[in-house]
């Protein structure tokens, strides 16, 4: 117990640090940029002219406090942490007034959603019908899923996403193309609403996963094959325990453990993934309003967004990596 | 070498394909420096027409022949990821050695590190970036930035390498007969390490394609310079799907996802050549 | 313990019984068939409650011979002749369906492999591997089981605790210990120990060697014993068998091996045995090993032999019975070693292989 304390405690700082890192590259590119983004802005929300002088005034300050233009830089930083601590990135501008905190708390839930199931149905697939292949490489069924995954492996997510909306929405009509739900209903636990949530999610999920499961089914695969010459396999065979067994107990146990480190490693390509779809799909999460936001020059909204994206993939590597040795009976010892 | 590459070609599937599919891509690339227009040119032929023998490719709503835009677009795609690729491998390795080589603090520290640069997700940082620079995001500021971010994992992987090889026997072995460290490196470790760095480089092509792509299709490029994904931008700027020009979607996404594959076959083939199990296995299946 | 009996020894005395076996590795890779004769034509029987060892340097086709005798082969190595009986069953072992083989493992026929770190499933707890080898062929409710286990464990004075442990929580020489607890705990006619206390120190050594002995007298088993080992031969094996590239070189009384080597290639490995508990043979013989893939013509060791004559580099050797009990294969220990021809085996028919 004391050696899992030592790693947790080596995990908080890690994850500390991936934070430190990834806020301060967003603070250091947010004042890389040559024009003054907080008269910019004001500017661009004034030409709307729908605000009072009062909340302009306040979007200038916390635009100043976030963007810190003009005071010492060191100063500035501080003040940027000091907000991110509140989440508290001020209004947004191209909702204006409501705070971006609300924006992002609305769009959150959504890709959460979205990236859970189908990272975990992605992963989950990939590495069984992987290790599948790997443990019957002779079989003809798992040899040309292979190379369906091989071909469909290095396809960029924006690809695969447009050919899934192409053919599910226009040249076969059976899906809804865009929007997390339908639009006339009302939000809440009824069963309409939740069914056209799960239709609405259909086509980003699987364009998701169709992406996502090919690498886990060649890693997967390329484990088992080489954990099929393991000693303690070819022993069991020996043995004679039964196939079932074995795949399960021998193999694909011992194979999914590293895989667990794997899902741990690619959640920010996964987010990156997510993105794409989100906007393809005109799926109502943080990517979509990401883009919008760099549309409509939205600076707090992006800048708001970027850091929340930061904290939320460390936070789900950070938990990952905290489960796996409650998983793994030799990581406590080797730690 | 060169028996290496011609016994991989004619024995091993994906390298072929590869290799063939590669040319394909290539020649494209090459084909755009014998364009009839320039780049930039629209409006010099017919609007919109379907692929026919005169326009092979067909051409788009801004009165470009899409052959000869696809082979620019190809060749910026290509130099992007293959720059890339260049500056991510030379930090890679770089950090890779160093780690693997000195150990101890010295490795904790620069990986932890790179497990930091492993976990940031790169794309709202780029998105980040882009918003702030806008016009000064060129093709090859880009370039660089996403070679400063993308070079952790396979350091990674190159340090892993370097403490197997560095605990190896033959190692001791040159250590004893009095070989300089730089020397054991260069001369007996790299050969071991180079197939890796070329694997990876593969990889790292794809990714920072797939990326560009992503992001040129968001309009969050410089999209004046002619790539597969800016070519994809700008059909969806003008509709192209519901005008039906289907043409314009279709060469850009089947060439850029042949590339992907091209590479990724290159990319596994050379993993057999390292990894002499799966070698085994194919034995096995003969 | 309940028996239950799979056949009744079928009247002779031999446990196993291999007639001619061979079995190639035969590759095709860059467009070059390659043919690997690491055993061939091998024959020997294993009696009743008796320790038969098979010594030889690396390479020299154990490691092969036991995946044979095993029904181990995945490709690229194939049977291709030859015949492998055991006295509890009444077929050749290759000729049994599948399912009747894997009935066979563990139940009669059990495994010994070399000490190393990983064979026993890393992830798995020891009691859960000593379930997945043997509950299904003790027919045993489960609690009785559990209880077979511990007193199976008591018997061979192991600790009871390391069934709740994982493998790498136990020493190299508790985790053989377990290895060859698992492997007696079906009280199994016949076991293969391969390599068995290569991996360990030699002190510990000493103490798995006293207990694999002391198992297979108590349990009645028989034993295929193999180690490049001569001195663990010396205190463990009732017979031994020497291999040279893929073939039989000599075979007696391991005693009279000791006393009496009648090949010039057991001559030599037992004169380089420095002095007995140490565990480095060295090799002053000229020449490496054939390779396997084109060996030599006539006798296999004529390139390297110091009493080579014309007749070796023409003619097979055949492996001859010059006193009781004691066989070998070569020209220049009696003129009673006549060639035997060096036979080419015909393409092989299908085998069936378990993977």
């Amino acid at each position: 117990m004391r050696s899992y304390a030592i790693y947790v405690a080596k995990r908080i700082l890690q994850f500390a640090l991936v934070v430190f890192v990834g806020i301060s590259i967003t603070f250091l590119i947010t004042h890389l940029t040559p024009i003054d983004p907080v008269e910019h802005a004001v500017a661009q929300v004034s030409t709307f002219g729908f605000s009072s002088p009062e909340s302009i005034e306040l979007l200038r300050q916390s635009l100043k406090e976030l963007y810190g233009v003009g005071d010492n830089l060191w100063e500035e930083y501080l003040i940027f942490w000091r907000r991110l601590a509140m989440l508290d990135f001020g209004p947004s501008l191209s909702a204006f007034p409501t705070p971006v905190s609300e924006l992002i708390g609305r769009a959150i839930p959504w890709t959460i959603g979205l990236l859970t199931v189908s990272t975990l149905l992605s992963w989950f697939i990939g590495n069984v019908l992987g290790g599948l292949a790997g443990y019957y490489s002779r079989n003809r069924i798992l040899r040309v899923l292979g190379m369906i995954m091989m071909g469909l492996h290095p396809v960029p997510y924006y690809i695969v996403a447009f050919v899934l909306l192409i053919v599910f929405t226009f040249l076969l009509p059976i899906l809804p193309s865009s929007g997390g739900y339908e639009m006339n209903l009302r939000t809440g636990w009824t069963p309409q609403f939740v069914g056209s949530v799960l239709m609405h999610s259909i086509l980003p999920s699987l364009s998701l996963i169709l992406v996502g499961v090919g690498s886990w089914f060649m890693g997967m695969r390329a484990l088992v094959s080489n954990i099929v010459t393991d000693d303690y396999v070819t022993y069991a065979a020996l043995a004679g325990v039964p196939d079932k067994k074995l795949v399960t107990s021998y193999v694909m146990r011992n194979a999914f453990l590293p895989q667990i480190t794997g899902l741990a490693m690619s959640i920010g390509a996964i987010f990156n993934g997510a993105v794409i779809t989100e906007q393809v799909f005109g799926y109502p999460g943080i990517g979509r309003l990401l883009v919008e936001a760099v549309h409509a020059a939205d600076y707090s909204l992006v800048l708001g967004i970027t850091s929340i994206a930061i904290i939320a993939v460390s936070a789900a590597v950070f938990i990952i990596d905290i489960i796996y040795p409650l998983i793994d009976p030799r990581v406590q010892v080797s730690q | 070498m060169i028996a290496v590459l011609r016994d991989l070609f004619r024995y091993n599937g994906e390298f072929a394909i590869g290799c063939v599919i590669m040319a394909i891509i290539l020649g494209l690339a090459v084909a755009s420096f014998f364009s009839p227009y320039e780049p930039i040119d629209s409006y010099v032929v017919a609007l919109d027409a379907p692929p026919s023998l005169e326009y092979i490719f067909g051409t788009n709503s801004r009165g470009q022949d899409i052959f000869w835009q696809l082979t620019f677009a190809i060749r910026n795609t290509l130099a992007f990821g293959f720059i890339v690729a260049l500056i991510s491998r030379i930090l890679s390795l770089t950090i890779g050695l160093i780690s693997g080589y000195v150990g101890g603090i010295v490795d904790r520290i620069l990986m932890s590190i790179n497990d930091t640069f492993i976990v940031i997700p790169l794309f709202p940082l780029l998105v980040l970036l882009y918003f702030v620079l806008r016009d000064d995001m060129t093709w090859f500021v880009l370039a660089l930035v996403m070679a400063g971010l993308g070079w952790a994992y396979d350091a990674r992987l190159i340090r892993s390498v370097m403490i197997s090889l560095r605990t190896r026997e033959f190692t001791n072995t040159s250590v004893f007969s009095g070989m300089s460290m730089p020397r054991i490196v260069t001369q007996e470790h790299l050969p071991y390490v180079l197939p890796i760095v070329f694997s990876t480089f593969m990889n790292n092509m794809n990714w920072s394609i797939g990326l560009e792509v992503t992001l040129a299709v968001l309009g969050f490029t410089d999209v004046d310079t002619p790539t597969v994904g800016g070519m994809i931008f700008w059909a969806n700027q003008h509709s192209a799907m519901v005008s039906g020009v289907w043409w314009w979607y279709f060469f850009p996404t089947l060439f850029v996802t042949l590339t992907f594959i091209g590479l990724f076959l290159l990319a596994i083939s050379m993993n057999e050549y390292i990894d002499p199990r799966s070698r085994l296995d194919r034995m096995g299946n003969s | 313990m309940t028996q239950i009996p799979v056949s009744a020894g079928n009247g002779h005395a031999h446990v196993l019984e291999t007639s001619n076996l061979r079995a190639y590795y035969r590759m095709k890779y860059f467009g070059i068939d390659r043919e690997v004769r690491a055993v061939d034509g091998i024959s020997i029987h294993v009696r009743k409650h008796e320790i038969y060892g098979i010594a030889g340097e690396s390479s020299c086709g154990k490691t092969t011979f036991i995946k044979a005798i095993a029904a181990a082969i995945r490709p690229p190595l194939e049977i291709v002749g030859g015949q492998v009986k055991y006295s509890f069953i009444d077929d050749d072992l290759y000729a049994l369906p599948p399912a009747r083989r894997a009935a066979i493992r563990w139940r009669h026929l059990s495994y010994i492999l070399q000490g190393s770190m990983n064979v026993l499933n890393p992830v798995r707890r020891i009691h859960k591997t000593f379930e997945d080898f043997a509950f299904r062929h003790m027919h045993l409710p489960r609690a009785e089981f559990d209880q077979e286990v511990r007193r199976h464990l008591e018997r061979l004075r192991l600790p009871a605790e390391i069934l709740r442990s994982y493998p790498h929580e136990l020493s190299g020489g508790m985790r053989q210990r377990v290895c060859i607890a698992l492997a007696t705990l079906c009280r199994p006619e016949f076991i293969i120990a391969d390599e068995p206390t290569t991996a360990l120190d030699v002190v510990v050594q000493k103490d798995v060697l006293a207990m694999i002995r002391e198992t297979q007298h108590e349990f009645n088993s028989s034993m295929i014993f193999v180690t490049h080992d001569l001195t663990v031969h010396a205190n463990i094996t009732d017979r031994l068998g020497i291999m040279y590239a893929g073939r039989l070189v000599e075979e007696g009384r391991t005693a009279d091996v000791f006393a009496n080597p009648l090949h010039p290639y057991t001559a030599h490995l037992i004169a380089s045995l420095p002095t007995i508990g140490d565990r480095h043979t060295r090799d002053g013989l000229h020449g490496t090993p054939p390779n396997l893939a084109d060996p030599p013509k006539g006798c296999r060791f004529h390139p390297r032999c110091p009493l080579a004559m014309e007749i070796c580099r023409h003619e097979n050797p055949a492996l001859t019975t010059l006193a009781e009990d004691h066989k070998v294969a070569c020209f220049a220990a009696s003129s009673d070693v006549l060639p035997t021809p060096d036979e080419k085996p015909n393409q092989p028919e299908e085998l069936e292989t378990e993977r």
